[in-house]
């Protein structure tokens, strides 16, 4: 057995590592988008005034978020093949992609929908006598509001799916964990790559999580009288000033 | 008198006689609590309107039926001409769909108690966000509409603030000229002097003075200042307990009224 520590393991396997960091990274950023455009799915579905459709988008979410990524992720890429008529064979980085991103969409909605709720009552009465659209409405008033105080909270989500990217080397989506293990298998000598792994995700994950905290603090002062005195909308003052002197001669 | 100026006075006449609003048997119950027990009320295009009474009373809930922010539980309200709530299909009354509520919501424009400014915008912007894209008017002749309506209510120039860098008079003003870009036919004040501090209620009640002496829309305010009503309103109604106990001139209400809970209100209100 090839017991201990070894620095030309580490050495050697370090940058063949990090060659699978594009991925990872690739692969959290696609996950997590399909997860904040499917957010609003939900949102959309849930909004549809229909009570019992309601209540099943409400159970689909709840069967989703109470079951676990890795079986969602084997049910698309084993399973959704074999059903008779919709079944269809996805390749893995698709799969990926759906699996992750349904399951952490399903967060993500409820991270909206208290960004949604947290807008004041006055709003939506005020949009419905400037006699907005129910589009205009959410696109220009609700949402601008909602979704700011929530930017730190996605930031939380980004990170917690980085860190659950690796379960799509599961359906043969490589990444760095794919790579350490090979070389692992390869050589041996599980040790250096795999601790190689947690230092990358460590490096990575720890200094967004303090930039997201930081972000947290300027969201929550966003629309104090000081923060917005020290950078006034300079385009469309001097655009009007201009118009102005233009309108008076 | 030249012909031109008969004809004038003829279409305003015409446009005088005409009723804008008309309430029929209105009610409104939350649950077991009535709120409004048959409201019939006319309201003439350009005539201003003060609605007074107790707390409670169902004031409010008359003009947020009007602004279609509340359903009736029964009644009709007729806005120029037309069912607020009901549209014919097929020969028999239904509940309006959105575009046909949204057509005569059009014609009506509110200032809310608490401003409802939208706190992202610059109050330009919140001036303008409306007429372009609810209206889809030009967008640089809605900017001047809107500098020339903040300029008008005082704030032409403060157009870059943001509402949370304005005094509670400040945004209220704001939130008229917002309304007032609309160019609505009816305008509706919910107690719109009530969030603010004493010292800031004479700055808002003047820009009202300006609108109801100069502007030709018909106006409906729900308000507590008896001495504002009385200089500002064509008639003024009393409403108690959702019913409208007395309705006339404002002086036949606030100063001649025989009637005994009126009577009593405003004892209450000069006491203070």
């Amino acid at each position: 057995m090839n017991n201990g520590w070894k620095w030309e393991n580490f050495f050697e396997a370090f940058p063949l590592i990090l060659k699978g960091l594009g991925a990872t990274v690739g692969l959290t950023f696609a996950c997590f988008a399909f997860a904040l455009i499917f957010g609003f799915v939900w949102i959309f579905l849930k909004h549809i005034p229909n009570k019992p459709f309601v209540w099943t988008v409400d159970w689909i979410m709840i069967f989703i978020y109470s079951t676990p990524p890795l079986v969602q992720l084997f049910f698309i890429y084993y399973a959704l093949p074999m059903i008779p008529v919709i079944g269809v064979t996805l390749n893995p980085f698709i799969c990926a992609v759906l699996g992750i991103g349904i399951h952490y969409s399903t967060y993500i909605s409820e991270i909206y929908r208290s960004g949604i709720e947290s807008v004041d009552k006055g709003q939506w009465e005020a949009s419905k006598a400037l006699n907005f659209s129910a589009f205009d409405k959410w696109r220009k008033i609700i949402l601008p509001q909602a979704i700011p105080p929530t930017i730190p909270m996605l930031g939380n989500y980004l990170i917690i799916m980085f860190k659950e990217v690796p379960l799509a080397s599961t359906v043969g989506v490589a990444g760095i964990l794919t790579i350490a293990n090979s070389y692992g298998a390869l050589h041996f000598a599980y040790l250096e790559p795999l601790t190689i792994v947690g230092i990358i995700f460590l490096t990575l994950s720890y200094p967004a999580s303090i930039l997201i905290k930081k972000l947290e603090v300027k969201m929550n002062t966003r629309f104090d009288k000081n923060t917005i005195i020290a950078k006034p909308n300079k385009k469309v003052h001097k655009k009007m000033n201009f118009e102005r002197s233009d309108h008076i001669v | 008198m030249s012909e031109q100026s008969v004809k004038d006075i003829e279409k305003i006449n015409t446009l005088n006689t005409e009723q804008i609003v008309k309430y029929r048997n209105v009610t409104k119950s939350f649950g077991d609590f009535h709120v409004l027990k048959g409201i019939n009320l006319d309201i003439y295009s350009g005539e201003k309107v003060a609605i007074i009474g107790p707390s409670g009373s169902g004031k409010t809930t008359i003009i947020r039926m009007l602004m279609t922010l509340e359903e009736p539980t029964s009644g009709d309200i007729i806005v120029d001409g037309k069912n607020l709530w009901k549209m014919k299909r097929n020969g028999t009354s239904i509940p309006a769909n959105e575009k046909h509520i949204s057509e005569l919501r059009g014609n009506i424009g509110m200032v809310f108690q608490h401003f409802n400014l939208f706190p992202h915008m610059t109050i330009l912007e919140n001036c303008m966000v409306a007429p372009i894209h609810v209206k889809k008017e030009d967008k640089k002749e809605v900017q001047e509409r809107s500098i020339q309506m903040l300029e008008r209510v005082g704030l032409g120039n403060k157009l870059n603030f943001y509402p949370s860098q304005l005094s509670g008079g400040q945004k209220q003003r704001v939130a008229m000229a917002r309304a007032l870009v609309m160019r609505p036919k009816i305008m509706l004040f919910d107690e719109v002097t009530s969030a603010l501090d004493p010292e800031l209620v004479g700055e808002v009640l003047e820009v009202i003075r300006d609108i109801a002496h100069n502007d030709d829309m018909a106006m409906i305010l729900v308000t507590h200042e008896m001495d504002f009503a009385l200089d500002v309103a064509d008639k003024v109604l009393f409403l108690d307990q959702g019913v409208i106990i007395e309705q006339g001139t404002a002086s036949e209400v606030l100063e001649h009224s025989k009637n005994e809970r009126v009577q009593a209100f405003l004892r209450r209100f000069r006491k203070i």
